[in-house]
Order: C-alpha cells, then sequence, then structure tokens
C-alpha cells in the first residue's frame, strides 16, 4: 500500500504498524518521538495496536532542545 | 506620535510596504518583545528586531559570553567574552538602533520569575536551549495568554511553531513531558551549524512582526521543520488545540508552573 511519511509518498507492506514504521524509518530516540496520522496524535502505549492504511498521512515530530 | 525624518529614512523599506506601511511601523515602535536566551536563536532575532524598530526589548539571559558562544551568536563579538550576554546583546541592539529601549534580566527563568517577566510584553521569543525551560515557557505563557515562538535547533536542523493561547496547540499539545535528562542530545552534545540560528531565530522574528503588524498567517496550527542537509522545509499541521492537553486544554491538569530538573547542556550556576 502507499503511505506519505513526513511528505514523502512511500510504498510499504499491508498491515503496517506505527511501531513497525518507527523501526522502519530509524527514527531517532524512538521512545520519545511523537507520531500524527492523518493529523491527530496517537498515544505512544497506541504504537504497536495502530495498523496504517492505504494513503495515510504519517509525521514524527522531535524533541529539539537546542536554541543558545 | 508623528515619525522624525530619521525614523522615516531608518524605515523607509518597512513603510513603502503596502502591508506594514507607517501605521505597521507606528505597531512595531509601540511593542514590546522579550527575548529569552541571548543565544543561537535569540541573537539573531534580537539583531533584526531592533533593527525593525520594536520599541521595547526585553532579553533574559544568566550567562556570559564564551568564545565556543561566537560560532553562532552573532550579537556578540569577540571583545565581548567574559561580559554578561544580556549586556552584550543590550549595546549591540542600542548601537544598531537607538529608538529601541532594551530592559535585561541577567537570569534564568524559573516558576519563580517568569510570570512577572512576561506580564508586559506583547510577544515572547523562546530562544532557550534546554527541555526544562521550553516547557516553563510554553505553560506560563499559556497560562498568561502571551503569544509565544517557540524553536528549537541541534546539528543541521531546526523546527519552530508559533502557540497563540486558546486559540491553538500549544508545545505541550505535542510534547505531554520533557524527555529525562540527557535523553536526547543537546548542542553542546551533539553540535549545531551555526547559520541554523540564523535561519531559525530569523523565522521567529519574522513570526513577531506578523504578529505585531497584524500581516500575514502565523505558524499558529503547525510545526516547521527545516534539514539544511536536504535543504528542506516541511510543515507539518498539528491537531487543534486542547484535545487533552495538560496544560491548554479547557480543563487542565497542570495548573501550576514546575521547574524540571535542569539538562546538563550549558547550565553553569550564577
Amino acid at each position: 500500500m502507499k503511505i506519505t511519511v513526513a511528505g514523502e509518498k512511500k510504498e510499504v507492506a499491508d498491515g503496517l504498524t506505527v511501531s513497525a514504521l518507527i523501526e522502519l524509518e530509524n527514527v531517532e530516540t524512538p521512545q520519545y518521538v511523537t507520531v500524527s496520522v492523518n493529523e491527530e496524535f496517537v498515544d505512544s502505549e497506541g504504537f504497536e495496536s495502530t495498523v496504517l492504511r492505504e494513503g495515510d498521512e504519517v509525521e514524527f515530530l522531535y524533541f529539539m532542545g537546542g536554541g543558545r | 506620535m508623528a515619525f522624525t525624518n530619521e525614523q522615516l529614512e531608518r524605515y523607509s523599506r518597512h513603510i513603502i510596504l503596502k502591508e506594514i506601511g507607517a501605521k505597521g511601523q507606528k505597531k512595531l515602535l509601540n511593542a514590546k518583545v522579550l527575548i529569552i536566551g541571548a543565544g543561537g536563536l535569540g541573537a539573531p532575532a534580537a539583531l533584526y528586531l531592533a533593527a525593525a524598530g520594536v520599541g521595547t526589548i526585553g532579553i533574559a539571559d544568566a550567562d556570559v559570553v564564551d568564545l565556543s558562544n561566537l560560532q553562532r551568536q552573532v550579537i556578540h563579538t569577540t571583545n565581548d567574552i567574559g561580559k554578561r550576554k544580556v549586556d552584550s546583546a543590550a549595546e549591540t541592539m542600542r548601537a544598531i538602533n537607538p529608538d529601541v529601549t532594551v530592559n535585561t534580566y541577567y537570569d534564568f527563568v524559573s516558576s519563580v520569575n517568569i510570570m512577572d517577566m512576561i506580564k508586559d510584553y506583547d510577544f515572547i521569543l523562546d530562544g532557550t536551549d534546554n527541555f526544562p525551560a521550553k516547557f516553563l515557557i510554553n505553560d506560563a505563557c499559556v497560562m498568561a495568554k502571551k503569544p509565544l515562538s517557540h524553536a528549537g535547533i541541534i546539528r543541521f536542523k531546526g523546527q519552530l511553531t508559533t502557540i497563540l493561547p486558546g486559540e491553538g496547540p500549544c508545545y505541550r499539545c505535542i510534547f505531554k513531558n520533557p524527555p529525562p535528562k540527557d535523553a536526547v542530545p543537546t548542542c553542546k552534545q551533539a553540535g549545531v551549524i551555526g547559520a541554523m540560528g540564523g535561519v531559525i531565530g530569523s523565522l521567529q522574528a519574522m513570526e513577531a512582526v506578523k504578529y505585531i503588524t497584524g500581516v500575514g498567517e502565523l505558524l499558529s496550527g503547525y510545526l516547521l521543520t527545516y534539514d539544511a542537509l536536504k535543504m528542506e522545509f516541511h510543515k507539518i499541521k498539528l491537531p487543534p488545540r486542547g484535545k487533552g492537553c495538560a496544560v491548554c486544554s479547557d480543563t487542565p491538569t497542570i495548573t501550576e508552573l514546575i521547574d524540571y530538573e535542569q539538562a546538563a547542556c550549558d547550565m553553569k550556576a550564577h
């Protein structure tokens, strides 16, 4: 199926979960990433159980603590 | 208040813009912006806001200028090493534009001082380098209903969002709590490309100017990310405000400011 990850279209396996996508995308500090699917945040407890569907738009939001 | 001839010339490139005009420039001259952190983000933001004629600029920082700051903190010079950052920044801003009144706060923000610090300002700009400060500033701005430009930078990446309390989502809508100390790298540990502060800090200044003058659309409800290596900007649409947010929902569970433990970064005892 086709999904969009951070604005980029990708072909992924049917039934892919959010946690599997996190692994596939080599997300840095995966335990602290915020994930949105179709402009809704997914609770981190729901990463395992959230199955992605064709056309889903996924975003990863990262902590960025620098500034000074 | 009428413009002096000098002001008409100084701000001519603003005044000629139909979106700004004399009216917008007057709004800038009457505006008060607080910049928290006189470093990578705060330095370029302060330079542009002073040049733009923002009438009152507050600058807060409890650090002194260090040689390792000069790679990115463009408001300070080699001669400023050892000076308080707020004094060095204030000198530069006054030298750029004598129209600007600069208030300095030689202090780290905490639950004790932040409400008093932000209360007289129209717009707050977060240029701090640690999560406890970023969460504190977010919560204080939500509670005091102060518009805020939040930003973060690391390595070749940066991001920002504009928080309009009561209207759009806040920082805590995205991230519920700060990460544990040292779980996410800081600039000191991971490095940051100097111009990143320039890119993101200038965007923060742009949001402040747009908010003050009422021009265009603010970055509320979006997180804008910038990846310098890929040379990509990406605008992430955020869910609406408050849905279960501990601080900005209509039934908040956080109603008092929290001083989280400071991360190791550059925190020095003062």
